[in-house]
């Protein structure tokens, strides 16, 4: 008697659905062996960082805060995933797109209006899209693979970023920090949605879930990317133009997480050292985890927005380093790609018999 | 430009060139193999940290090396059996073995930042390392001499032996390979984890040697300059070697602009510049080959015997 595999003809529907619940749940358990392992109280510190944020109220903001960039990032890289197109340089076009929108908010200091902030928020989305648009053109023109293109652009991002802040874009009232300047009362969104406590950043992610769920299920463009992902020659014969979806699944990527980082900072109020945040590393788990569906995407990203806020509480009672939390989202990744064997394949007990009859 | 200061800078140059050339040979035998192991910096972060605290506990850097080796294997073989055995993504795959790694070795190392790194004996009597000349061959350390000889080594294995031809034949066809009797998944996970412990080495050269001490996400992205450089090299030993150096110079000129004070661009500029000829040069690279390329024909897809 042995277990074997077999392939399904069809995805199981409610794997797709039921292994990335499970998937946590998973990596929650051992968390706890690991943690008891290591010498902490490993059910006090899964505790803290997986319940206290969802049941503690004062948590929820926090938590919002964080999801909201997750989610915007997540959704865009959903599109790729389905194409099996790898942006992994969110994190570098979220910077880039930061940057555009404070050089609007550089040029706009002594100015009023309320234009402003739109024009940052468009601003900040093409800074984004032309920052993808690099690994794009590189792919389509010269084959170069998106993967190490897009990640290498994260590094001269961050070279960028610390250029701009030490040098041109100084605060000159900053007492020689290196940080740029606050954005005026008509460059930044409300703190909170009317009196709600949560941040502006979450309607933006609850519109952005929308409008792709809309795209995915309901245009041919949706369908088309799909088609390119699954059965890639038969969608060529099918007249898709591939390189037409590069360019898609790289300019929406680009430009959500060029949205996200525009969000973030008219959350932080200013672009500093700390701006840089991993979060555009973080969405591909997030797209993952959400099965690069537009609602899974939601749902995840506020899962490891929890582990976030989670880990700072871990970090205060239960004192684990402050980077549990990284290698926690990284297990979630593990356990998430690994379940996918139950989606493509059911396991089977057969006897030896039935072996050999077959 | 005095002739010490030559030397200096030659100096620099093949010790930041090292840890890069050893990552990047161990990633071209993964390649070899038909697989891409996108968590090189992963590896080379849970090998820095190990062999940095491992080293430090025994008090003999040497043990600290071997458990960066072994730490290194360890790590690897989450990705060889998600990938080999579970038939997962390998892109996907081995960006989680990074995420992963960062996140373990900046838990491990938490209790180990604020330590100097243990010095190593040097290799060669020092009367050899005295003048000049004698230091650019001599005044290494070992790292330096282990990746000259198992790049040449690699290079030799895989056209000169039949194991070497056989792990080639995975790589290219593992259909075929499989049909006439290799073990296309053990020879695999081989490969994987013999790129595990020389990423692993790579990273205790950071730690031990370089900087001589532990901080989060030392590496600094060198691990993703080693994967674009096994592009380069067209998946060849001999143009790995020179690829090296060439970054090594690049990296050099940056620490140099930074001491010298006086620069012609901001530093930022020269730190930025390695990633953005890596992306030129890509560029350069796969227009020159065009699609095609010459990366092994496998590189990448899954091998599932069973359908």
């Amino acid at each position: 008697m042995r277990l074997v595999l077999e392939k399904r003809l069809e995805q199981s529907r409610t794997m797709v659905v039921l292994t990335p619940i499970l998937s946590v749940i998973g990596v929650m358990i051992l968390g706890v062996i690991i943690f008891d392992a290591i010498g902490y109280d490993g059910f006090d510190a899964v505790w803290q960082l997986f319940i206290t944020p969802v049941i503690d109220t004062y948590k929820w903001r926090d938590v919002a805060t964080k999801a909201a960039p997750l989610i915007l990032i997540g959704l865009g890289l959903s599109i790729g995933n389905r194409a099996k197109i790898w942006n992994i340089g969110a994190e570098g076009q979220y910077i880039v797109g930061a940057i555009s929108a404070a050089g609007v908010a550089y040029a706009t200091q002594e100015m009023s209006g309320f234009w402003i902030i739109p024009l940052m928020l468009i601003i900040g989305m093409a800074g984004g899209a032309a920052y993808a648009a690099i690994p794009a053109g590189l792919k389509t023109r010269y084959g170069v693979s998106e993967v190490l293109s897009s990640l290498m652009l994260v590094y001269v991002s961050l070279q960028l970023l610390s250029y701009l802040i030490t040098g041109p874009w100084k605060d000159p009232n900053g007492m020689n920090f290196p940080q740029t300047a606050q954005l005026t009362a008509s460059q930044l969104l409300p703190r909170e949605l009317g009196e709600t406590g949560l941040p502006p950043g979450l309607l933006f992610a609850l519109v952005g879930m929308i409008i792709f769920a809309i795209i995915v299920d309901r245009t041919v463009f949706g369908f088309s990317i799909r088609a390119i992902g699954e059965a890639p020659q038969a969608a060529r014969f099918g007249g898709f133009n591939s390189n037409r979806i590069v360019w898609a699944a790289l300019m929406i990527s680009g430009g959500m997480a060029g949205l996200a980082g525009t969000l973030e900072l008219m959350q932080l109020t200013r672009l500093n050292l700390g701006y840089p945040s991993g979060y555009g590393f973080t969405a591909i788990i997030v797209s993952l985890l959400g099965r690069s569906h537009p609602f899974g995407v939601f749902v995840a990203g506020i899962v490891l927005a929890v582990t976030y806020v989670g880990g700072q509480v871990a970090q205060t009672v239960v004192h684990v380093p402050n980077a549990t939390a990284g290698l926690f989202q990284a297990l979630i990744l593990f356990a998430i790609l690994a379940s996918d064997l139950f989606v493509r394949y059911r396991i089977k007990i057969k006897s030896s018999v039935a072996e050999i009859r077959a | 430009m005095t002739l010490t200061f030559l030397i200096d800078a030659l100096i620099t140059v093949i010790g930041i060139t090292t840890p890069i050339l050893l990552a990047a040979s161990g990633e071209l035998v993964v390649e070899k193999s038909g697989v891409i192991n996108l968590g090189v910096e992963g590896m080379m972060l849970v090998g820095a940290i190990t062999g940095f605290a491992v080293g430090f506990e025994f008090s003999d850097p040497w043990i600290g090396v071997g458990a960066a080796a072994v730490a290194g294997t360890a790590t690897s073989m989450i990705f060889a059996v998600l990938v080999l055995s579970l038939g997962t993504n390998q892109v996907a795959t081995g960006l989680a073995l990074t995420i992963f790694g960062i996140g373990l070795s900046s838990l491990i190392g938490t209790n180990y930042t604020g330590f100097a790194a243990l010095p190593f004996d040097p290799p060669f009597p020092d009367y050899l390392a005295q003048d000049p000349i004698g230091r650019v061959i001599f005044g290494h350390s070992a790292f330096v001499y282990f990746a000259f000889i198992l790049v040449f080594a690699i290079g030799w294995f895989l056209s000169h032996t039949r194991a070497g031809l056989v792990l080639r034949a995975v790589g290219e066809n593992d259909f075929s390979a499989h049909s006439i009797g290799y073990p296309v998944i053990a020879i695999r996970y081989a490969a994987i984890a013999f790129g595990g412990a020389v990423a692993g080495i790579a990273g205790a050269n950071f730690s031990m040697v370089i900087t001589p001490m532990w901080a989060e996400q030392m590496t600094a992205g060198r691990g993703w300059i080693a994967l674009a450089l096994v592009v380069f090299s067209g998946w060849r030993a001999g143009r790995l070697l020179a690829g090296a150096y060439f970054f090594g110079v690049l990296m050099t000129l940056e620490l140099y602009a930074k001491a010298s004070g006086y620069a012609i661009m901001p530093s930022q500029f020269w730190a930025a510049m390695p990633y953005i000829i890596a992306v030129a040069v890509l560029a350069f690279i796969s227009a020159r080959d065009g699609r095609s390329g010459k990366e092994p024909a496998c590189l990448g897809k899954p091998f599932l015997p069973n359908g």
